[in-house]
């Protein structure tokens, strides 16, 4: 085989990359080079560049390699696929970062890496680019380190004091698709990998006896992937798995990703158009978990097929299928009854709250504050608006609902 | 009509100087025109006045950010601002307000611009003057915000020369910042690693996700001119449904040869056949799925000591941090446990400790998991795991922690209560001695608390003599 130039490696291993939605780059240590070294972090992330799939373009997000052990039939890297395949060396990978970076394109650098040869080698040669980039060129941009599940706690221990974010995906909502699809791979190990972040987060936050800071671990914490359509799993059940990891491992983020037509795809996954809005919804209504104070059971209880309604978005959809609790009256309701009206979001709610204590709060100023009213009319009185009997109207739904197309005559 | 030109570079801090003048001296705002390139008004700014301008740190964060916007009122708008605020300071901190309205959107674009600015720069390498590696960029923004940009590329890039050119003037940095006058657009030259950034952009795009609202809204097309890779949109666009269709022609591939040999050395069977021993027993449950408890927790926590010891403690299940590290009686009502069995004089290492349920169960809540009581189906699946332990151990004496280890074991489900501090039989017919799980004393308040703590102390010192008779 040809020595392959850096332009075809990085061909090959940004394609490699491209089905790991995560791209965040904030919430991390806030540090910068005016005290040496090279480039800046903390704060809100910035988005270089937006490609035509919707996706945004925060970090230089490839493989080390696309040589892989292991036999995912989600994934165009398992051993049983014909694509071709090639392989960074650290060196290449950090010259990457820094002219990118330099050149003002990326934020910083999201590594993941097929599995060669063992999970101790592919994790130890992860974690020496990163000390590359952070020991000898002074980097102080962003890292996020895939970590690989069954790798030794030492390495991911000293990923964790270079990396701003690690990252172990659960890659799919239920365990007995976890054993089905990905048979080298152990839903438990996974978990325990994402423990094991959790843990090292929490100690590096304690103080030692000597009253010293504990070096910094993973400081923009931890997410994590799953793929939605590959397997049967409802909405429902989904939301349940993600709400189980937000509560064990202090997650930041759980991604969804629409499983995607791979080319060289395995006999035993369709090939189908990616369930793009059923994505959308999905996060939507983790958004609903973690900042409207929604139960996963909740939304998921708003279909009785335990799928989120595709039509209209969760929020709606819960209130429509619990009008008991609306009109709500904007004047007195409590924050938590806010976030629950649709078409008010979180600082809608934070304005209303900051408005009522100026005097009342009339429709036309919700409309100014952002609130979507076309949605949020059916559910909320105020001094100059009641809903009458729209609240309860049986064609409510169909107001927001697209209308179903209509059947054509043969 | 007084008049107010305010400099190309530092307009904001003249603009406050200004204002505070004026303020001072209560000029209405209808009797200033503000740097209108002259047309209308000569007379100059007054001297210091005698009244007291005030204004919060609020109002001044969101004009420092008024001020870099492109339109021509805005330092109108701020004055009248600034002027209301003396009588009623308010209005700024009422959303529903429609001055406050206007400065609010006014910032927001500003803000939004400034954040664009920061994401869409690109830096072309130029010939380096000295040790200093130095790069250039022109950029086109909405709103005249060199200055309030310009920061962020100081903290990032410090250790390069660096130029930023824009219509309003250019930005120059070599360890000090200086604004020159607007000047011609320069030429940049050629870049290697801006074709390596195009290959990156082609590559990462997935062409069976085709969003481009998203793309458009995130990423306006007013700054494609200057992006080097938003050339290359079109076409992606173009082949991606060819790509797709392409993927569905083709459809499942033929494994390569050297793959199954691959599988077959990694992928180990699961050993299903009966362990001999504690290791190869705690090796199969770390795979149980026997109830369903396996999918919502980390792992199987097994028990952990000496596998020959006289003395078995069973407690309920794990909790948080057991789940969490894997190991057992860790977490607080361990820790507990722990102190109490050394004031016995009962070492940790010489006793077998285990759970009646191997897998901890939970409710989530938002960033935290409470505890539940494993339910009598799964006590009972989990008891093949405890039966084994028992074979392998063969206690002398069996100390059931709670009223689920004490089920557990002797199969009798009524309230522990009056049971505790007592020896019954197990079912495999070796003695348990009942007690309090620590975690009820850490519940419990004051005197009850003392009080269980005092039995759950007694209990474990019996332990001690029943096994050392």
């Amino acid at each position: 085989m040809a020595q392959r130039t850096l332009q075809q490696k990085l061909a090959i291993l940004s394609d490699a990359a491209k089905y790991d939605a995560s791209c965040a780059s904030s919430g991390t240590t806030r540090r910068d080079s005016r005290s040496g070294g090279i480039g800046s972090a903390g704060g809100s992330g910035i988005c270089h560049a937006y490609t035509p799939d919707g996706r945004c373009i925060s970090l230089l997000k490839i493989l080390m390699t696309n040589f892989c052990i292991y036999d995912c039939a989600y994934c165009i890297n398992r051993v049983s696929s014909n694509v071709e395949r090639a392989r960074f060396s650290p060196e290449e990978v950090v010259t990457l970062t820094l002219e990118f970076y330099r050149r003002n394109m990326i934020e910083g650098l999201f590594l993941s890496s097929g599995i060669i040869r063992s999970p101790d080698q592919t994790m130890g040669d992860m974690v020496r680019i990163a000390r590359m980039l952070r020991v000898d060129h002074g980097f102080k941009g962003y890292i996020h380190l895939k970590t690989i599940p069954d790798a030794s706690p030492e390495l991911v221990a000293e990923a964790g004091l270079y990396a701003d974010r690690l990252s172990v995906n659960i890659e799919l909502p239920q365990d007995a698709s976890i054993r089905e699809l990905a048979p080298e791979k152990r839903p438990e190990t996974i978990r325990a990998a994402m423990a094991d972040v959790r843990l090292g987060r929490e100690a590096a936050k304690e103080k030692t006896h000597t009253g010293r800071r504990a070096a910094r671990f993973a400081p923009a914490g931890q997410s994590t992937q799953m793929i939605i359509g590959a397997d049967a799993t409802t909405d429902r059940d989904i939301l349940k798995t993600s709400a189980n990891l937000y509560s064990g491992y202090d997650l930041k983020r759980v991604y969804y990703s629409a499983f995607s037509p791979i080319p060289d795809s395995s006999a035993i996954l369709p090939l189908v158009k990616p369930p793009l809005i059923r994505e959308h919804r999905l996060y939507q209504a983790d958004w609903l978990m973690r900042f409207y104070g929604f139960e996963a059971d909740e939304i998921g209880a708003a279909h009785p097929s335990g799928n989120l309604d595709l039509s209209i978005d969760p929020k709606l959809a819960w209130a429509l299928a619990n009008r008991a609790h609306f009109p709500v009256e904007v004047a007195r309701a409590t924050k938590e009854m806010l976030l629950r009206v649709p078409g008010f979001g979180t600082k809608t709610v934070q304005r209303i709250l900051a408005a009522r204590r100026n005097g009342p709060v009339r429709y036309a100023d919700l409309l100014r504050m952002g609130a979507i009213m076309s949605k949020a009319r059916a559910f909320v009185t105020l001094p100059d608006w009641h809903p009458g009997a729209l609240t309860d109207s049986a064609s409510l739904r169909a107001r927001f609902a697209p209308p179903p197309e209509q059947l054509q005559l043969l | 009509m007084i008049r107010v030109d305010l400099p190309r570079f530092g307009r904001f801090q003249a603009w406050r100087d200004a204002a505070r003048q004026l303020a001072s001296n209560r000029v209405s705002p209808t009797d200033v025109t503000w740097d209108d390139g002259g047309l209308f008004g000569s007379d100059p700014v007054p001297p210091p006045g005698p009244q007291p301008v005030t204004a919060s740190k609020d109002f001044l964060d969101l004009a420092r950010s008024v001020a870099s916007h492109s339109d021509p009122e805005r330092w109108a708008l701020l004055y009248t601002a600034l002027m209301r605020l003396q009588d009623d300071r308010g209005f700024i901190a009422n959303p529903a307000d429609p001055l406050t309205d206007r400065l609010g959107r006014m910032a927001k674009s500003v803000r939004r611009d400034i954040h664009k600015m920061h994401a869409f720069v690109r830096f072309h390498e130029l010939p380096a003057q000295g040790p200093r590696r130095s790069f250039g960029a022109w950029f086109e923004p909405e709103h005249p915000i060199l200055e309030a940009a310009t920061p962020f590329f100081v903290k990032r890039f410090a250790d390069m020369d660096w130029l930023i050119a824009t219509p309003e003037g250019t930005a120059r940095f070599d360890g000090t910042i200086t604004y020159d006058p607007p000047a011609d657009r320069p030429n940049l030259p050629e870049d290697a690693s801006h074709d390596l950034w195009q290959t990156y952009f082609a590559n990462i795009f997935n062409p069976a996700r085709i969003k481009t609202q998203a793309m458009r809204s995130e990423m306006p097309v007013k700054y494609w001119k200057n992006l080097p890779e938003t050339g290359l949109i079109a076409q992606m666009l173009a082949d991606a449904p060819r790509r797709v269709q392409a993927m569905r022609d083709a459809g499942a591939s033929t494994a390569p040869g050297f793959a199954a040999k691959v599988t077959a050395r990694i992928r180990q069977a699961p050993d299903e056949s009966m362990p001999q021993d504690m290791d190869s027993a705690g090796r199969q449950a770390s795979r149980c799925t026997r109830c369903d408890l396996c999918h919502a927790a980390t792992q199987t926590v097994w028990g952990k000591g000496d596998p020959a010891a006289p003395l078995m403690i069973v407690g309920e299940a794990p909790g948080d941090q057991e789940d969490l590290q894997g190991l057992p009686f860790v977490g607080p009502a361990g820790q507990l446990l722990h102190r109490t069995m050394e004031q016995a004089g009962l070492d940790a290492r010489r006793v077998w400790m285990t759970n009646a349920v191997k897998h901890f169960k939970f409710t989530p809540r938002g960033k935290r998991r409470i505890h539940q009581t494993p339910n009598v189906s799964e006590i009972k699946h989990c008891r093949w795991w405890l039966d084994l332990e028992r074979g392998f151990v063969q206690p002398r004496l069996t100390l059931a922690m709670g009223a689920t280890a004490a089920f557990a074991l002797t199969g009798n489900n009524r309230p522990l209560t009056p049971r505790r501090g007592q020896v019954e039989r197990a079912l495999d017919g070796g003695p348990v001695l009942l007690t309090w799980h620590p975690s009820l004393i850490l519940r419990l308040d004051g005197d009850r608390a003392a009080e269980a703590q005092k039995q759950f102390a007694q209990d474990l010192a019996q332990a001690r003599q029943m096994i050392a008779a």
